[in-house]
């Protein structure tokens, strides 16, 4: 797989994460996703995008194109230094229910995307990739 | 700093989201709903979300919160104009927001939000400061 | 200066009589394709054959010498899938083309019986492989082709239709998979919205077995219509399906379910606040029949 093009966003503030939608929108837009697939995809970075603000402390974002041999796609790395995640089958679990739980939006955003690996270690940080294909 | 209007109708308070909500302008909506339910005494909230492209599960958070303090204050909520694919997104995410009824537009929101006042034989003087 | 690629040349016209002649008339498909057309077919191939091996000895086919060829093949292959070729008549086609060469190859290298084996070893796996391409491509012409119907048949049969103001229908006929199941989602609430209806009436009376995962899809489908402010009945439920869904313990508590599409129309009608009456027409038909009836939806409230 040869990928082209890509951008780096830091996700420092409460208006990172609104960027961090954006420019996954604009991106997925261009590459003429249709319109569920992008909602999808906006709605899973902005569930990343915001983990990695307040429980990742800060953290950046990166957006690449995919070109696979017969289909393309958006993939989405979101990483960051913070405490990590001690127990990753029960944050992805933990996923809303009700509207009203904590949660870590992870199992959510899972169900969101068609490619999702989580790679996490306690007092290091974490990194979640995600890829979307057309 | 900016503000989601809120606009008052009657007995009901109309909310219409148009823009793209960062999580501290989210918040400060949920605590101006609350004042002005209880300054106004409002027995009804609309909230007009038909140029939200994006719900995220923050975003929902809030929409059930202020429908959850509306009634405790008193007062119904019902979220219309939710976009196709918003629904189906939050559906796959796994929210399906409880307690907070639905309308397809402000028209059948409002005329939900008489019906309930009605049954609840709400009537107020609405003429209060 | 390839040895083949000289027989060839000097051989052309009777090895390319000889193999239409060879091809049995099976192959020839008369019926297909015209004779000019094989014979243009026939003639730009062994052309490229040439232009091949002349520059590349081996059988490989991987060298920029062969790409006309290739190429060649691949628009032959196409061409006769959409005429209606079998993949093995095409196939034949190029497979028929070694015993006329063999022939050549023989007559011309009798004096030297090694020379003439590696030569006759060669053309045949250079024919075999040429041979191989008509398939491959066969194969993925006719995946396009399926992949496209499949497009299509999905969005024919998952027709919308407005049965009152504020009422639609959707009858699903055939199987529910994930993909099918997306559709029909967004179909309907793309109605929903289009037509201001709040409530939808999903019949699958059409869907041949209800199973865990069809249950689950269509729930997704109506709690996000239900978030947009639109209901959702279910009707068409047969016996057996209820059996199944009570089998399986599927929870249908929030679900309205109706056996018949009737039945779900006129509930939606009742809850929109409407009923249907009958009005006796003022003057009776010819067939002297006074009750004849065009019913009417009044709305109430």
């Amino acid at each position: 797989m040869t990928s082209t093009r890509r951008e780096v966003v830091p996700i420092k503030t409460s208006a990172d994460v609104v960027m961090a939608r954006q420019k996954v929108r604009q991106w997925a837009t261009e590459l003429r996703f249709t319109l569920v697939d992008q909602t999808k995809l906006v709605t899973a970075a902005s569930e990343l995008a915001r983990n990695a603000l307040d429980h990742g402390q800060g953290g950046q974002m990166m957006i690449e194109v995919l070109n696979g041999t017969a289909r393309t796609g958006l993939k989405l790395v979101f990483e960051d230094q913070g405490p990590g995640i001690p127990d990753i089958e029960q944050a992805l679990k933990d996923g809303f229910t009700t509207g009203s739980g904590m949660g870590l939006g992870l199992g959510g955003s899972k169900r969101l995307v068609n490619e999702f690996d989580i790679q996490s270690e306690v007092g290091k940080g974490t990194t979640i990739s995600v890829i979307r294909w057309k | 700093m900016e503000k989601i209007p809120i606009l008052r109708m009657g007995p009901f308070l109309l909310i219409t989201i148009q823009v793209d909500m960062h999580d501290k302008l989210a918040l400060q909506l949920q605590d101006d709903v609350t004042q002005r339910i209880s300054e106004w005494g409002s027995t009804g909230v609309l909230i007009d979300i038909s140029s939200l492209e994006i719900v995220d599960s923050f975003i929902g958070r809030m929409l059930a919160n202020i429908a959850a303090m509306s009634r405790v204050l008193g007062a119904d909520t019902v979220v219309v104009g939710m976009q196709p694919a918003v629904a189906i997104t939050l559906v796959e995410l796994g929210m399906s927001l409880p307690g907070v009824r639905t309308a397809l537009n402000v028209e059948s929101g409002m005329e939900l939000l008489y019906k309930q006042r009605n049954l609840a034989g709400v009537d107020h003087d609405l003429h209060q400061a | 200066m390839s040895k083949l690629a000289d027989i060839i040349r000097r051989n052309e016209d009777q090895i390319r009589a000889e193999w239409l002649k060879n091809m049995s008339q099976s192959v020839q498909r008369v019926d297909l394709i015209t004779k000019s057309e094989l014979d243009e077919q026939s003639r730009s191939l062994l052309a490229a054959i040439v232009q091949g091996t002349a520059v590349d000895e081996s059988a490989n086919l991987t060298g920029k010498a062969w790409d006309k060829a290739k190429n060649l093949l691949q628009d032959i292959s196409v061409s006769r899938a959409r005429q209606g070729f079998k993949p093995s008549e095409t196939a034949m086609f190029v497979l028929s083309l070694k015993e006329p060469l063999f022939v050549s190859l023989r007559r011309e290298l009798s004096g030297n019986p090694n020379d003439m084996f590696d030569q006759i070893w060669l053309t045949s796996l250079l024919i075999d492989r040429l041979a191989l391409l008509t398939t491959e491509a066969y194969m993925a012409a006719r995946e396009e082709i399926i992949s496209r119907q499949q497009q299509e048949l999905l969005e024919l049969s998952t027709p919308v239709v407005k049965l009152w103001d504020g009422v639609l229908a959707l009858p699903i006929i055939g199987t529910l998979d994930s993909a099918r199941t997306q559709v029909v989602m967004e179909n309907l609430l793309q109605s929903v919205v289009a037509t201001n209806s709040k409530y939808a009436i999903i019949d699958i009376t059409g869907v041949p077995t209800v199973d865990t995962v069809v249950a689950q899809h269509l729930l997704k489908t109506m709690t996000a219509a239900r978030l947009m402010g639109a209901e959702c009945i279910i009707s068409g439920v047969r016996p057996q399906i209820a059996q199944t869904i009570v089998h399986l313990g599927i929870n249908l508590e929030n679900v309205i379910t109706k056996a018949r599409l009737s039945d779900a129309f006129a509930l939606a009608l009742q809850l929109s606040g409407r009923t249907v009456t009958r009005i006796s027409s003022a003057t009776p038909t010819p067939n002297g029949d006074a009750s004849s009836v065009l019913p009417t939806a009044k709305k109430e409230g």
